[in-house]
C-alpha cells in the first residue's frame, strides 16, 4: 500500500514537472496576431474635429486619445472649430482632401455636418460621431443616450415635485435649440412628464450656447414669476453653475428647489453636489466614453471592409451621482485619467 | 488751473455736448423714438403680462441686463469718439478669468486684481495705438486685438475655458451678487459706472475731447487738442469698463466662461449703443442713450422669458426691434451731407 502512495506521488509529481516545462514553452510562442496589429496602425491618422476645446469633456476625451495614438505609433491631431460651425464645416472639407484614416467630429448640431460626413465616408475616412451625433448615421457614434438622461432628470423630477396636491412647477433650461443635447432631451423630458398631472411646466428656455449667465438670468426671472418652483431640469453642469447662482442669490437653500443636471462627471460634478449647486447629476463618464471611443478606433483602422459598411452605435453607461452617494462615485480629473 | 484757451476749447465743446440730451437741431431724435417705443411696451407689458409690473421682477429685469449695459457705456466711449471697439468681450473675460485663476492659486487678491487691470490696460493700449498712431481703421484693429487676447486665453492660460470663482475671492464676491435694500449690486454697478461715465463725458475736459474727436477730428486737431493721446484714453477706458463689467459678471454666475468671446454678446453690446440714439458716425449721444437702449431690451427680453417665447423667435425680436429704430431715425433724421461723409463704419 505504502509502495503504491509512493508511486502514485511519484507520478504526480513527475506530472507537475512536465506541464511547468510544457508551460515556459508555450510562453515562448510568439503571438500571432501582435506583428500586424501594431505595423497595421503604425503611421495611420486620427483626427478630432471638437466643438470647442479647453472644456473639460473635449480635454478629456482628447487625452485618452492621445495617449493611445502615442503608445500605438499613430498620429492624432485636433482641429479645433471654437464654437464656430462654419469654421468646423470648413476643417472637415479640407480634411476630406487630407484623408486621415479617422475622422472623430463632435456635432454642433444635428444637421450642419451631415452632408460633410457621407462625403468624408464616400472618400474613404471612417468617420465616429462623438457624443453629439448628426442625423445621419456613420461608421460609429459613442455617446450618452441624452433621451435617457432627459428621462432620468424627469424621474428625479417627479419623485421630488410629483407628491403634492398642487403640480409640481418645473423649469427646462435647455441647450441650442438645433442641438442633439436639447432636442433629444427635451424628447426625454416629454417621454416622462407628457403624461403626468403631477407636473406642470412651466417654461421651457434655451441657454443659448450653454451660457451660465444666460442660464442664471432665465432662473431669476421664472423664479420671480413662481416663487413656488419646484424643480429645475438643467442641460450641462458647466451652464448650470449660473442656475445654481440665481437659486443662492435668491436665498434658496440648496435643495429646496431641486437642480437636475448632467455632464461628463468631472470635478465640477462633485464639487456642485458638495456645495449643493445640483442634487442630481447623471454624468457620462468621460473616462469611460474614451476607452469606448479608442475601441472604436481601433476597430475602424482594422476594418478592411468598404467604409460605412459596418454601423457601430455606443450608448455608453450613465451614473447617477447625488449628495447620498457622492462618497462612493469618484469625479475623474485630467491627472487622473489614464 | 485753466489756461484761458483751454478753458475756452472747453467751453465751445459744450454745445456739442449739449446733443447728449438729444436736444440739437431737431426735434424727434432716436433717443426719444426709443424711449417712446420703451414706454409703450413697457405699459403694455404691465397690463398684458400678470407679474410683469412688480418690484421683484423690474429689479430682476434690471440685473439681466446690468452687464450688458456697463459694456455699453464703455462702447459709448469709442463709438463717440467715432472708434468701435469689437475686443471688448475679449477684454471682459480674459482678465477676469486671469484674476480668477491667479486668485485661485494663491496669489492674493489684490496682486490678482492688479495683474487683471493690467492686462485690461494692456490691451487698450495696443488698440489705441494701432488706431491712433498706426492709423488702422478700428474695426479692423479691435477685431484683430480681441481675436489675439481671446486666443492667448485659449492656447493655455486656462486650464479650462469655464474658470470658476475661487473661494479666495469671496471677499469681493458682493460686486456681482446679493443685494443692499433690495437693490442687485450689479444693478448699482451699472449705476456708479454710469454717473462716472456721465461726469466723464459732460464735466470734464477729456470728455469734451471725445466728442470733438468723434464729431470733427480735423477740426478737433486744428484748435490744437491732440487728437491721438485721446483716442488711445478711449480704448483704455472702454477696456477698463469691459474688465470690471467682467468682474460683476464672474462674481454673479460664480464662473467666467471665456467661449463667450466666440459667442454674438459684442452685437448686443452694439445693439445696445446704436439702439439707445448713439450714431456709429460719432460725436453724438450719450450715457441717456446707452441707459434707455439697455432698459428697452432688458424689458423685451424679461417679457419674452416671462411669454416662454423660443429662442430662435426671441433673436428675431430682438433684430426687428433694432431693426425698427434704425429705420425710424433714418426716416425721421435722413442723412445729410455732413452725417454721409462722416465714419468708416
Amino acid at each position: 500500500m505504502n509502495k503504491l502512495v509512493k508511486f502514485a506521488c511519484g507520478l504526480a509529481m513527475a506530472t507537475m514537472v512536465g506541464a511547468a516545462t510544457a508551460a515556459v514553452a508555450q510562453t515562448s510562442m510568439g503571438d500571432p496576431l501582435r506583428e500586424s496589429y501594431y505595423s497595421n496602425l503604425k503611421g495611420r491618422k486620427v483626427v478630432f474635429v471638437p466643438v470647442f476645446m479647453g472644456l473639460d469633456l473635449t480635454e478629456g476625451w482628447s487625452k485618452i486619445m492621445a495617449r493611445q495614438a502615442d503608445e500605438l505609433g499613430y498620429s492624432y491631431e485636433v482641429r479645433n472649430s471654437n464654437f464656430n460651425t462654419a469654421a468646423g464645416a470648413q476643417t472637415i472639407t479640407s480634411l476630406i482632401s487630407e484623408k486621415p484614416d479617422v475622422l472623430v467630429v463632435q456635432n454642433p448640431d444635428v444637421q450642419s455636418y451631415a452632408k460633410l460626413l457621407q462625403q468624408a465616408e464616400k472618400a474613404g475616412i471612417h468617420v465616429i460621431q462623438l457624443n453629439m451625433k448628426t442625423n445621419y448615421q456613420t461608421t460609429g457614434f459613442v455617446g450618452a443616450d441624452v433621451e435617457l438622461i432627459g428621462e432620468k432628470q424627469a424621474e428625479a423630477a417627479v419623485a421630488k415635485c410629483g407628491g403634492g396636491d398642487q403640480p409640481g412647477k418645473v423649469l427646462v433650461l435647455a441647450g441650442p435649440p438645433t442641438s442633439p443635447f436639447s432636442a433629444y432631451m427635451l424628447k426625454g423630458y416629454e417621454n416622462v412628464l407628457n403624461d403626468n398631472a403631477k407636473i406642470q411646466i412651466v417654461s421651457v428656455q434655451s441657454t443659448g450656447d450653454y451660457e451660465s449667465s444666460k442660464a442664471k438670468s432665465i432662473t431669476q426671472v421664472v423664479l420671480q414669476q413662481h416663487p413656488d418652483l419646484c424643480a429645475i431640469l438643467g442641460v450641462w453642469d458647466n451652464a448650470d453653475v449660473g442656475t445654481a447662482a440665481a437659486l443662492q442669490e435668491a436665498g434658496k437653500k440648496p435643495g429646496d428647489i431641486l437642480v437636475t443636471t448632467s455632464g461628463g462627471g468631472g470635478e465640477l460634478a462633485c464639487k456642485g453636489l458638495r456645495e449643493g449647486l445640483w442634487q442630481y447629476y447623471v454624468s457620462y463618464d468621460v473616462p469611460g466614453q474614451g476607452r469606448d471611443l479608442n475601441a472604436l478606433i481601433l476597430a475602424a483602422m482594422q476594418d478592411k471592409n468598404e467604409v460605412g459598411s459596418t454601423k457601430t452605435v455606443i450608448y455608453t453607461p450613465l451614473v447617477t451621482y447625488t449628495p447620498e452617494t457622492l462618497g462612493d462615485e469618484r469625479c475623474w480629473t485630467l491627472d487622473t485619467l489614464r | 488751473m485753466q489756461s484761458p484757451v483751454e478753458g475756452q476749447t472747453a467751453g465751445r465743446a459744450v454745445p456739442v455736448a449739449g446733443l447728449f440730451g438729444g436736444g440739437g437741431r431737431i426735434g424727434f431724435d432716436q433717443l426719444k423714438i426709443v424711449t417712446l417705443l420703451f414706454l409703450v411696451i413697457f405699459v403694455v407689458y404691465s397690463l398684458v403680462l400678470p407679474g410683469f409690473f412688480s418690484i421683484g421682477n423690474l429689479l430682476t429685469l434690471m440685473r439681466t441686463v446690468a452687464v450688458l449695459g456697463i459694456l455699453g457705456l464703455g462702447m459709448a466711449i469709442v463709438v463717440i469718439g467715432r472708434g468701435i471697439d469689437l475686443s471688448m468681450i475679449a477684454s471682459l473675460a480674459v482678465p477676469s478669468a486671469l484674476v480668477l485663476m491667479l486668485a485661485a492659486k494663491g496669489y492674493g487678491v489684490v496682486p490678482a486684481l492688479a495683474a487683471g487691470l493690467l492686462m485690461a490696460v494692456a490691451i487698450g493700449v495696443l488698440n489705441g495705438v494701432l488706431v491712433a498712431y498706426a492709423e488702422i481703421p478700428s474695426l479692423f484693429t479691435t477685431l484683430a486685438v480681441g481675436i489675439g487676447v481671446a486666443g492667448i486665453g485659449q492656447i493655455g492660460l486656462f486650464d479650462y475655458e469655464i474658470v470658476s470663482w475661487p473661494p479666495e475671492l469671496d471677499v469681493i464676491v458682493w460686486i456681482g451678487r446679493g443685494s443692499v435694500f433690495g437693490i442687485p449690486y450689479s444693478v448699482l454697478a451699472f449705476g456708479a459706472v454710469a454717473i462716472l461715465i456721465g461726469v466723464f463725458l459732460r464735466r470734464t475736459r477729456p470728455g469734451m475731447f471725445v466728442y470733438a474727436s468723434g464729431d470733427n477730428p480735423g477740426a478737433t486737431r486744428l484748435t490744437g487738442i491732440s487728437l491721438r493721446p485721446v483716442l488711445v484714453m478711449q480704448y483704455i477706458i472702454s477696456s477698463c469698463v469691459a474688465f470690471f463689467a467682467g468682474m460683476v459678471l464672474a462674481a454673479s454666475s460664480a464662473s467666467m466662461d471665456t467661449r463667450i468671446f466666440n459667442l454674438t454678446w459684442i452685437y448686443d453690446v452694439i445693439l445696445v449703443v446704436v439702439l439707445g440714439g448713439i450714431g456709429l458716425s460719432g460725436g453724438r449721444g450719450g450715457v441717456a442713450n446707452v441707459i434707455i437702449g439697455t432698459l428697452l431690451i432688458g424689458t423685451i427680453m424679461n417679457g419674452l422669458t416671462i411669454m416662454n417665447v423660443s429662442f430662435e423667435m426671441q433673436n428675431l425680436v430682438r433684430g426687428l426691434v433694432l431693426l425698427v429704430a434704425v429705420l425710424a431715425d433714418s426716416l425721421i433724421n435722413p442723412r445729410n451731407e455732413e452725417t454721409s461723409q462722416q465714419g468708416d463704419i
